[in-house]
């Protein structure tokens, strides 16, 4: 994996637009329960706007800043042996339906560990105003020659 | 929740996987990886066979935090996992995950909740931790 790309800026992602049915449908996909998920009166009675986005739900604005570190032309990194390593959000407020998302892309690592490399990178999720939202972290391994 | 104490389990829960559960998330999430659907591609690339999504692992990890804290996604602040073993979902026997959350520490910004996720009796994430605002 190229050291260089360390450091490098991103171009922020096209705005998502959070619709509320996706949001019902990640939420059934995750199992959950809650009404704020669902139903937008209940979401509105505990002060938001819309229906709830589940905690893991911004991993699908993420996803856009990721692709875009796969692509990069010189980035060196092989689909096919790209694992997830670990995953962290940290959040200024839940994602509700109706927001609009951009994400930027920013490589915070890059490390090499017995032939494989692990790339760290901070996907910093912002809504239509600029307001922080939820800042993504992963950490991708890639797996070395066998 | 003020007599709440360090390692109190505050939630505990199993969730049954089937194919059809991942299929669901894969088109939820838009990670349409044929790992996780198709068995001859995942034997080719040395897997064992259909895993879940690691996201879809850690998505379902938090829900009986969620439900504990009433519902409210907002009152997590932060939420990490580490991938450590995979979810082998059989084509008909499915997979059961089961969750234990627990108080590890609590201090003035509230709580940190840690997850213990076991497949097959194997932790399947490390290090997974929730701040939660009480």
């Amino acid at each position: 994996m190229n050291p260089e790309l360390q450091g490098r800026a991103f171009a922020p992602t096209a705005p998502y637009l959070v619709g509320r049915e996706k949001v019902r449908e990640f939420a059934r996909a995750v199992f959950s329960t809650s009404a704020l998920n669902f139903d937008p009166a209940a979401a509105q009675a505990a002060g938001y706007a819309d229906v709830v986005a589940p905690p893991t739900f911004p991993i699908v604005v993420q996803e856009a800043t990721l692709a875009q570190l796969l692509a990069e032309p010189d980035a060196g990194i092989d689909f096919t042996r790209v694992v997830h390593g670990d995953q962290r959000f940290t959040y200024t407020r839940p994602i509700v339906a109706g927001d609009e998302l951009t994400a930027t892309l920013a490589v915070t690592s890059i490390k090499s560990l017995g032939g494989h490399s692990m790339v760290t990178s901070e996907s910093t999720i912002v809504d239509a105003t600029g307001a922080h939202v939820v800042t993504a972290i992963s950490t991708l391994v890639v797996r070395g020659d066998e | 929740m003020s007599e709440l104490a360090v390692g109190d389990v505050v939630a505990e829960k199993t969730f049954d996987l089937n194919r059809g559960s991942l299929v669901r998330y894969a088109g939820a999430s838009g990670d349409f990886n044929d790992i996780h659907y198709r068995d001859d591609v995942a034997i080719s690339v040395g897997l064992p066979g259909v895993l879940a999504h690691g996201m879809l692992t850690m998505g379902l990890a938090i829900q009986p935090v969620v439900e504990w804290l009433g519902g409210d996604s907002g009152r997590v602040l932060d939420y990490q996992v580490r991938f450590t073993r995979p979810v082998l979902v059989d084509a008909t026997a499915g997979a059961s995950i089961t969750v234990v959350a627990k108080v590890g520490v609590l201090d003035d910004a509230g709580a940190r909740i840690d997850l213990t996720v076991t497949f097959n009796g194997d932790t399947v994430l490390g290090k997974a931790q929730a701040r939660v605002a009480l």
